[in-house]
């Protein structure tokens, strides 16, 4: 079948499987690796991406059901010249990763609680982030990443637009 | 001033941050266009007959290419590796008469598309006559049923004898207590993967998560029947290790074979499900402590007890407790110590290395005697601990089991946490609840560990390191070390970096390529900074040196006349300015390049001291973790972000085995912790953030004056927490609860003890 979203700011259009997911989409069709998948029981959010504004477990979605959504990857945080998204220079300043896994899921799940609450508090990050499981930091670092970020200012919990569709 | 010592954010994360990592699943490589996709089907069964494997219909499956069975492979079984272990001990590639766990390898189905193996492996169909399964350690030391019926016993291994019936003689209190250091999994996020590909050369190229190229490859080419020198590993980004992949695995050395056999690149990641029963799981020890000594708080002898359950296949079990029984004299001065371990076979998941592996069961063991000792004369746990430390030591001291310790300050660990935490006001608040009969009550819980780092140090292996600096003034360092988080590629650059004054952001670390590097170790242990960081540092202060030699015949100088100015990377003639000769320079006439290698001269041993603050829930039994306060001295920090993330990480996985994690199985062997929705993996809410406290001891073993960091929080934090929760519910009568300490099992020994203390 046809699908249809933008990804990372680009208009795309794919025939897939009817019960492929989204996360295998973004990373087999589009080709993004970045996003990851660190189980099979919707558990962990390595595969976290935002659709539409709201952050998402991309391994509960099909890849139908986004269609025409606008979809963000890590690979599309970063502005056009290299600048780091407010996020990822956090996490990088703060030491918010080890391994790297549960990196990009974090990054957008974290993008989305600053979403939800711009100021939140230690234990407000922690509940926000429940649902992205880390092995490496003890979440420790992760936490402050993600209240520096929101002390940088508002962009910190928002989306780039992206490049529009050059289709 | 000195890089070293700097909070150097990560070279690494530029990427990781901006298109993510590459994990073995995510490489696009030539070699692997058009790769096959590897299904594995397992054992549904801990113990059974294979009485019939059909892949018939599986063959005939949308998109498969082939399927093997045991009958399809006629590769030699995996021998147990370990010389103590009984050869009859093998490990079949696929289980042709016996299923021995849960996980265990039947068939391996390939097909061209990822999603077609999953429906083509439901269609092999497997008939299996269950045995009786031995789940425990105490199943497998009856030796009823034996895992290994050919081996004529459950046993892989046995250290000391029993403790001689005298040996609490003349103790005024002797406590005893079973503990149990429970089974848990590993969970690195990145689950295990494998790709392989054949060239027309005749070589195949190997790409596999693991912590140590080297070691993965010559296990591979041993199994396979190999000439290592036909066999290319590479180890792409990891996600994660703890242990749970060092060496290979079956599956990595089956991927190899099967491309090789189907003349196609093959590929394989598993599922998180698959993980939890196939990648080797951690810890699995039940313990028997007994301690004695005097009324006034001296410990007079401590005897430790192992039971080790090593899972269906040797793997690291059989060695573990090794390393238990070699730390059990632990931070003390205890006059006599005694340990004792069996290591044995049941139908379960097999044992590997986890975060400690083998030492933190130690500290485990002891810290809870120690409490207990602690409660039976009604003392505080911090007086009898400074009672019976060993005094501080900068010579080495050599332990009762035969350990030696590189240098040490316990008891300063000690005073500095209870003064960083408020030990007085933690008890005197945790009073004032206990007086008013609070629903929640404050539990405090100490540790105070050493823990042997670096144990393969002086044995000969080492480590290796290699430098280059390139005509335009960058370089590459190669390293034998294989990170998967640890942040080497800034360290070891920051380590060069000091030596040569070439920029961080200018060096490239290279590790986990068995052509570029053929002699390494890997990440495990936490060996890589007093081993492999100490390869770097004299690779490039050879390299130095080697530049000094040629700067002096082109400037026809005396080398020992030379300056070499950090600044710059120049080496000039004193007093001379303008003289100088940059690195660059010199390897533009000719490469300018070292290969060494570093063995440090012994093991170091890390030390500290945990302080865990717990609220307790009498009415349902939930403990939560209000605040861990951690002293962890391992020496020489090189880089103290990266040195934080290591204490952070490992303090996590601590208080989660202490609290939450455990692998479970029904008494028929069937795993009920099989997903991670099962598997209860800590998260974020259930830490605080950490208070770290600074104490560095350097060690005498290596120029840098490093011990190991990578597992000192799971060691101390473990104990701390596990003393926390029982403290908290301890004035209620309660003695001992054993990990992890869920609400369900706080709850019931708040109510087992109130009944025996109304009767
Ligand atoms: S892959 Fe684990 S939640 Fe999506
Ligand atoms: S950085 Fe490794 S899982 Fe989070």
């Amino acid at each position: 079948m046809q699908v249809s979203m933008t990804v990372n700011g680009r208009q795309r259009s794919d025939d897939v499987e009817p019960r492929l997911l989204l996360a295998h989409y973004l990373r087999d069709v589009v080709g993004l690796k970045a996003t990851n998948i660190g189980c099979d029981t919707t558990s962990c959010g390595a595969c976290t991406v935002i659709v539409d504004g709201l952050s998402v477990k991309s391994c509960t979605l099909l890849a139908a059901q986004a269609e025409g959504a606008r979809v963000t990857t890590l690979e599309g945080l970063a502005g056009p010249d290299g600048e780091l998204h407010p996020m990822q220079r956090a996490f990088r300043e703060e030491h918010g990763l080890q391994c790297g896994f549960c990196t990009p899921g974090m990054v957008l799940a974290a993008i989305g609680v600053l979403a939800d609450n711009p100021d939140p508090s230690d234990r407000e990050v922690r509940e926000g982030l429940e649902g992205n499981l880390c092995r490496c930091t003890g979440y420790h670092n992760i936490v402050r990443a993600v209240q520096s970020a929101a002390r940088s200012g508002p962009a910190a919990g928002q989306v780039p637009q992206g490049p529009e569709a050059a289709r | 001033m000195s890089i070293l010592g700097t909070r150097v954010v990560r070279t690494e994360d530029a990427l990781f941050l901006t298109r993510g990592a590459t994990y073995t699943d995510d490489l696009v490589d030539d070699r692997l266009t058009g790769a096959l996709h590897a299904t594995f089907v397992r054992s549904q069964v801990a113990h059974g007959r294979v009485l019939a494997v059909d892949a018939s219909a599986a063959r005939e499956a949308d998109g498969v290419v082939a399927v093997y069975t045991a009958e399809d492979v006629d590769l030699v079984p995996i021998p147990p590796g370990r010389p103590m272990v009984p050869p009859a001990m093998t490990r079949p590639w696929f289980a042709g008469d016996t299923v021995r766990f849960v996980g265990d390898l039947i068939a391996v189905v390939l097909t061209e598309e990822r999603y077609q193996g999953e429906d083509a492996a439901e269609l092999v169909s497997v008939d299996i006559e269950p045995l009786p399964a031995v789940v425990t350690t105490a199943d497998a030391l009856a030796d009823e049923v034996l895992v290994f019926p050919e081996a004529g016993t459950n046993l892989m291994a046995a250290f000391g004898e029993p403790a001689p019936a005298d040996f609490f003689d003349g103790c005024e209190v002797v406590v005893r207590q079973a503990v149990v250091n429970q089974r848990v999994a590993p969970v690195p996020l990145e689950t295990r993967a494998a790709a392989a590909a054949w060239g027309e050369d005749g070589r195949v190229t190997i790409f596999c998560s693991n912590q140590g190229a080297q070691q993965a490859k010559a296990q591979i080419a041993g199994w396979l029947g190999l000439d290592p020198a036909v066999v290319h590993l590479v180890t792409p980004d990891v996600g994660g290790g703890f242990g749970a992949k060092i060496g290979a695995d079956p599956e990595f050395a089956l991927v190899a074979w099967l491309a090789r056999q189907t003349g196609r690149p093959v590929t394989w990641v598993e599922s998180r499900s698959e993980n939890l029963v196939g990648m080797l799981h951690g810890r699995g020890q039940d313990q028997v402590v007994a301690i004695g000594g005097r009324r006034d708080g001296t410990v007079q002898a401590y005897s430790l007890v192992v039971d080790q359950d090593c899972g269906a296949y040797p793997r690291l079990g059989p060695v573990l407790p090794r390393l238990t029984v070699l730390m059990a004299p632990a931070v003390y001065a205890f006059p006599k110590v005694h340990a004792q371990a069996r290591a044995v076979a049941t139908n379960t998941t097999p044992i590997g290395a986890y975060r400690g592996a083998g030492r933190p069961e130690a500290t485990a063991a002891v810290e809870r005697a120690v409490d207990l000792f602690a409660a039976e004369i009604g003392m505080d746990p911090a007086e009898v601990r400074r009672k019976n430390l060993l005094p501080a030591f900068s010579e080495p001291h050599t332990t009762a089991t035969g350990a030696v310790y590189d240098s040490g300050d316990y008891a300063a660990a000690l005073d500095k946490v209870l003064a960083a935490g408020g030990y007085g006001e933690l008890r005197a608040e945790q009073a004032r609840r206990r007086e008013r009969g609070d629903v929640r009550q404050l539990g405090i819980g100490l540790s105070v560990y050493v823990e042997i780092t670096g144990a393969d140090n002086g044995l000969g292996a080492g480590e290796s390191a290699g430098m280059e600096v390139h005509p335009d003034g960058t370089a590459t360092v190669l390293t034998g070390t294989s990170p998967h988080g640890q942040g080497h590629a800034t360290a070891w650059a920051m380590i060069a970096s000091e030596q040569t004054g070439i920029p961080v952001d200018r060096i490239t670390v290279v590790h986990g390529d068995t052509d570029l590097i053929p002699r390494g170790a890997g990440t495990m242990g936490s060996r890589s900074l007093q081993q492999g960081g100490v390869a770097v540092h004299r690779a490039a202060t050879e390299l130095v040196e080697l530049a000094r030699q040629r700067a002096a015949e082109q400037l026809e100088a005396d080398p020992a006349d030379l300056e070499f100015d950090l600044g710059s990377a120049a080496l000039g003639v004193r007093g001379t300015p303008g003289t100088g000769v940059t690195l660059a320079q010199l390897a533009e006439q000719e490469p300018l390049l070292v290969r060494t290698r570093f063995d440090a001269g012994g093991p170091t041993f890390p030390f500290g001291a945990h302080l865990v603050v717990v609220e307790v829930d009498t009415e349902s039994g939930k403990a939560e973790v209000l605040r861990v306060v951690t002293v962890d001295d391992a020496g020489t920090i090189v880089n103290p972000l990266l040195a934080e993330g290591q204490r952070h990480g490992g303090i996590a996985q601590g208080v989660a085995q202490a609290l939450l994690e455990e692998v479970r199985y029904d008494a028929d062997g069937n795993p009920q912790t099989s997903t991670l929705a099962d598997y209860p993996f800590v998260s974020a809410t259930e830490l605080p953030s950490f208070e770290l406290v600074d104490m560095a001891t350097p060690t005498p073993m290596n120029p840098l004056g490093a011990k190991g960091i990578g597992e000192s929080g799971t060691i101390g934090s473990t104990p701390a927490v596990h003393n926390a929760v029982i403290d908290a519910v301890a004035h209620l009568g309660v003695r001992h609860i054993d990990m992890p300490t869920t609400p369900m099992k706080v709850w019931r020994a708040v109510q087992q003890a109130q009944q025996e203390g109304t009767h």
